[in-house]
């Protein structure tokens, strides 16, 4: 590297390799590599993939989880976890399907939705936070509380009959094939994506999650930043409550049971390293679509859901098993 | 001397193991190049060297934890490879680490034998023989542990000892011991030459990494220096004297070991008045000026750490006082103390102090984040800025800023949690055990920059347990005893023997 006149010489440069580079040889290339693979092999599967209201259809199939995935990143990366988000949905909806029947009109019912969500965030918080309780422990508890509570409530009713103004959040669309659950994935990404890399808040998240010792010792207020992140995971699950509800027009106690797997998958899936610590928003985004396709490919081939199942747990292990095998091979274990 | 006479026999063995032309690079670091190195049966090889030298990486590479990229190794004068470090204590080479890497949960017996236990029939442990064979371990080491304790209970020496054990529990050949005095005391230290010298009789070639120089001409036969990554020479210690090596190991000769400081301290900055803790310390009062560098002289356990902690933030006190620039406030978090201009640069750097796994320029930001970003928002050119700032000022050696810590060695990560605090604009800087596990030029080094510091107004607190450090740099100087001050010294009577006394507590009546 010359120098340009004027500069004075460096010792040590910022970067050796540009970003660029480091892109290229990203874990995020490599999903994005996976999501064409997976593109093609659906356009060859079936004639019907390609049309637009298919594809429109498909985004159904990961809008809500990934929503719920961006916090789930940033608090995995934080090193805690939250596996009581589908709980959160359950409670949230049924809250809302009670309010209903009290005449509340849509704006209430999302002041609702983001109310019990922020309060399930907050209770996992605090339980997290002020008591220093595990967080698995903690939310493998409430996830089973806030169903529960959803059963008692409902037993094997359902709540119906929400207005027609409301089902405009699962089901209506901004422009053309453009859903309006699609443009607020793609918001939430972009917020999350900022926030995750361009922000203090971002970068204490990875001292955290990587050292939380020596991030306390460097001032960061961990316990500070952890319960915003349960409310943030709480928020968003209200959000996914309400778009749910929404797209399905009922609450029934087992809404989106065992989400709360699926939303973790993508997000390990999306190269978050569930040690905490590291990760990407955009591999979150990238999961998400394949998670996406892989599902909406094998129901268009009339695939039954178990073996959608199976699919996607083959996917996650091969994609993480790959490159560590790939550099076994390489330091030379088989010389 | 029978030292002369020794050298035949010094010099017609044949080595056990010997390295030829390892070379071992990273991305964008050469740790190792080309090095050289032989260990003889019943020798000493004292392998010294600076920070960053490569004598951690040429052990992780004797036990099989990293697999050079060139060069050979050769037991017996057989080339062979190792892989794994099941490869490395195969070949009988077993080492005692640095920081050593025990199970607090486990008895004693067992974390020696964890992964060759003596099986019984079944293939079940024999406990009995486990517990019979530990106990024969511990006594040929003159370790008083009952087997069957478990670790947890132990103080920081004891474990040491157990670490020791399990390495010897392994029919070695090859024993490798990195810096094994570090967290010992005298006696410690004495019974460890023992333990070396016998060792030695049984045959067994021992590799030496200390930065101890007293230790290295009492107890080696041999040694060998590195320096960047570069084996530069070796040979009979016989036939080196202490400056001779040092001017090898730094390339350079050093003449004044300490900085000479003209001292003219300023106003009083922190002021510390009985400060309590319901176990760890009591009634801490002291004063600190401007400019000054303050002492803290104690035994290991003697509650430095811990009172540094507190008023640091991170432990809360039961009572007393901080007043700051004439304030009193109340430090209740690490953030609260960084604002108010305190900050530790603790002894663990591992742990406490370094975020290893993320590049440098953020780990120096991390407290500053506010100076360098806008409205929340990070802004990279700033960081870098800010941290090239400090760390060219502290001579750091990285291949980028964007390099891991965790890559680096000892001292350029204690530099770059140094450059970290230093970023922060701080008034008082506490710095607890600074130079622990340094080598003596990275050792000058800092010494340097603390005089330097301190002439620009910084206040320095350095708790040290090298009386050579406290005497040369401080002030001033306090010994704590059992959580207590025990003693102060202003400059006059300030003796190594009144420091030992102190700390130990065999004053002749304090008056």
């Amino acid at each position: 590297m010359s120098l340009a006149e004027g500069t004075r010489p460096r010792n040590l440069p910022d970067r050796l390799t540009n970003r660029g580079t480091r892109v290229l040889r990203s874990w995020e290339m490599l999903l994005a590599a996976i999501a064409v693979l997976i593109f093609i092999a659906n356009t060859q599967a079936s004639p019907y993939f390609l049309d637009p209201w298919n594809l429109s259809d498909a985004t159904f199939n990961f809008t809500e989880k990934a929503m719920i995935g961006f916090a789930m990143a940033l608090l995995i990366i934080s090193g805690e976890i939250d596996l009581s988000v589908a709980g959160i949905i359950a409670l949230a909806s049924t809250a809302m399907g009670w309010a209903l029947q009290f005449g509340v009109g849509t704006p209430g019912l999302v002041a609702i939705g983001l109310a019990v969500g922020l309060i399930c965030g907050a209770f996992n918080g605090v339980l997290v936070t002020r008591l220093g309780l595990p967080s698995i422990v903690v939310t493998i508890g409430t996830m089973s509380l806030f169903r529960g509570l959803s059963y008692v409530v409902l037993g094997d009713q359902a709540f119906n009959g929400y207005p027609s103004d409301f089902a405009f959040f699962g089901r209506g669309y901004v422009f053309w094939v453009i859903s309006f659950e699609l443009v607020l994935f793609l918001i939430f990404a972009l917020i999350y994506g900022v926030v995750l890399h361009a922000t203090n808040f971002g970068r204490q998240v990875y001292a955290i999650g990587n050292n939380p010792t020596a991030a306390t010792f460097s001032g960061i207020r961990m316990q500070r930043v952890k319960m915003i992140l349960f409310l943030l995971t709480g928020v968003m699950s209200g959000i996914a409550a309400i778009c749910l509800t929404s797209r399905l027009g009922s609450t029934r106690p087992s809404i989106a049971f065992a989400w709360e797997l699926e939303v973790v998958t993508m997000v390990v899936l999306g190269g978050v390293s569930i040690l905490g610590g590291a990760g990407s928003i955009l591999g979150v985004v990238i999961a998400a679509l394949i998670m996406g396709m892989v599902t909406f490919g094998l129901g268009l081939l009339n695939v039954p859901g178990i073996v959608m199942s199976i699919f996607i747990g083959g996917l996650l292990i091969a994609v993480i098993a790959l490159p560590r095998l790939f550099t076994l091979i390489r330091t030379g274990r088989a010389s | 001397m029978n030292r002369m006479t020794d050298i035949e026999t010094l010099t017609s063995a044949d080595p056990v193991l010997r390295l030829s032309g390892i070379t071992k690079t990273f991305p964008g670091v050469t740790a190792l190049s080309g090095v050289e190195l032989a260990l003889y049966p019943g020798q000493v090889t004292a392998l010294v060297g600076e920070n960053g030298a490569g004598k951690s990486t040429l052990v992780k590479i004797l036990t099989g934890i990293y697999v050079p990229n060139e060069g050979q190794i050769l037991v017996d004068e057989q080339p062979t490879r190792f892989t794994t470090a099941t490869d490395a204590s195969d070949a009988g080479i077993t080492a005692i680490h640095q920081e050593t890497v025990l199970f607090d949960e486990l008895s004693v017996a067992e974390n020696i034998y964890l992964g060759h236990a003596p099986r019984g029939r079944f293939g079940l442990v024999d406990w009995a023989k486990m517990r019979a064979d530990a106990t024969e371990i511990l006594d040929r080491i003159g370790a008083k542990i009952d087997p069957r304790t478990p670790l947890r209970e132990l103080g920081i020496a004891s474990k040491h000892l157990v670490a020791i054990a399990r390495a010897l529990s392994v029919d070695a050949r090859v024993v490798v011991m990195d810096e094994p005095t570090a967290a010992l005391s005298q006696a410690e230290i004495e019974e460890l030459y023992e333990l070396v010298e016998r060792l030695k009789s049984e045959g067994k070639a021992i590799l030496f990494i200390s930065h101890k120089f007293d230790e290295i001409f009492r107890i080696a036969d041999r040694y060998t220096v590195f320096r960047d990554g570069e084996m530069v020479d070796a040979g009979l210690i016989a036939e080196v004297t202490e400056d001779q090596l040092v001017e090898k190991m730094v390339g350079r000769s050093m003449d004044a070991i300490f900085p000479q400081r003209d001292h003219t301290p300023g106003d009083t900055v922190l002021s510390v008045d009985g400060y309590s803790h319901p176990t760890e310390f009591e009634d801490i009062s002291f004063d600190l000026r401007q400019g000054e560098i303050l002492g803290f002289y104690g035994l290991v356990g003697a509650g430095r750490s811990e009172f540094m902690q507190a008023l640091f933030g991170v432990t809360k006190p039961s009572g007393g006082s901080v007043t700051i620039d004439g304030q009193e406030i109340s430090i209740r978090s690490p953030a609260e103390a960084i604002e108010k201009g305190i900050v530790y640069v603790p002894e663990d750097r591992g742990k406490q102090g370094a975020i290893t796994a993320m590049p440098i320029f953020q780990n120096v930001t991390l407290p500053s984040l506010a100076q360098t970003s806008n409205r929340g928002f990070v802004r990279m050119a700033e960081e870098f800025a800010l941290a090239r700032k400090y760390t060219e000022r502290l001579d750091l050696r990285a291949a980028s800023l964007d390099q891991n810590v965790g890559n680096l060695s000892g001292g350029n990560q204690q530099k770059v949690v140094i450059a970290k605090w230093l970023a922060t604009k701080p008034k008082v800087i506490i710095l607890d055990e600074p130079t622990k596990g340094i080598d003596v030029g990275s050792k000058a080094a800092v010494h340097e920059f603390m005089a330097e510091l301190a002439a620009e107004g910084l206040s320095v607190i350095m708790v040290s347990s090298e009386i050579p450090e406290i005497l040369g740099m401080s002030d001033r100087v306090i010994v704590m005893r059992d959580g207590l001050i025990a003693a102060r010294f202003d400059g006059e009577g300030l003796t190594p023997e009144a420091l030992v006394r102190a700390a130990a507590g065999y004053e002749e009546s304090a008056a």
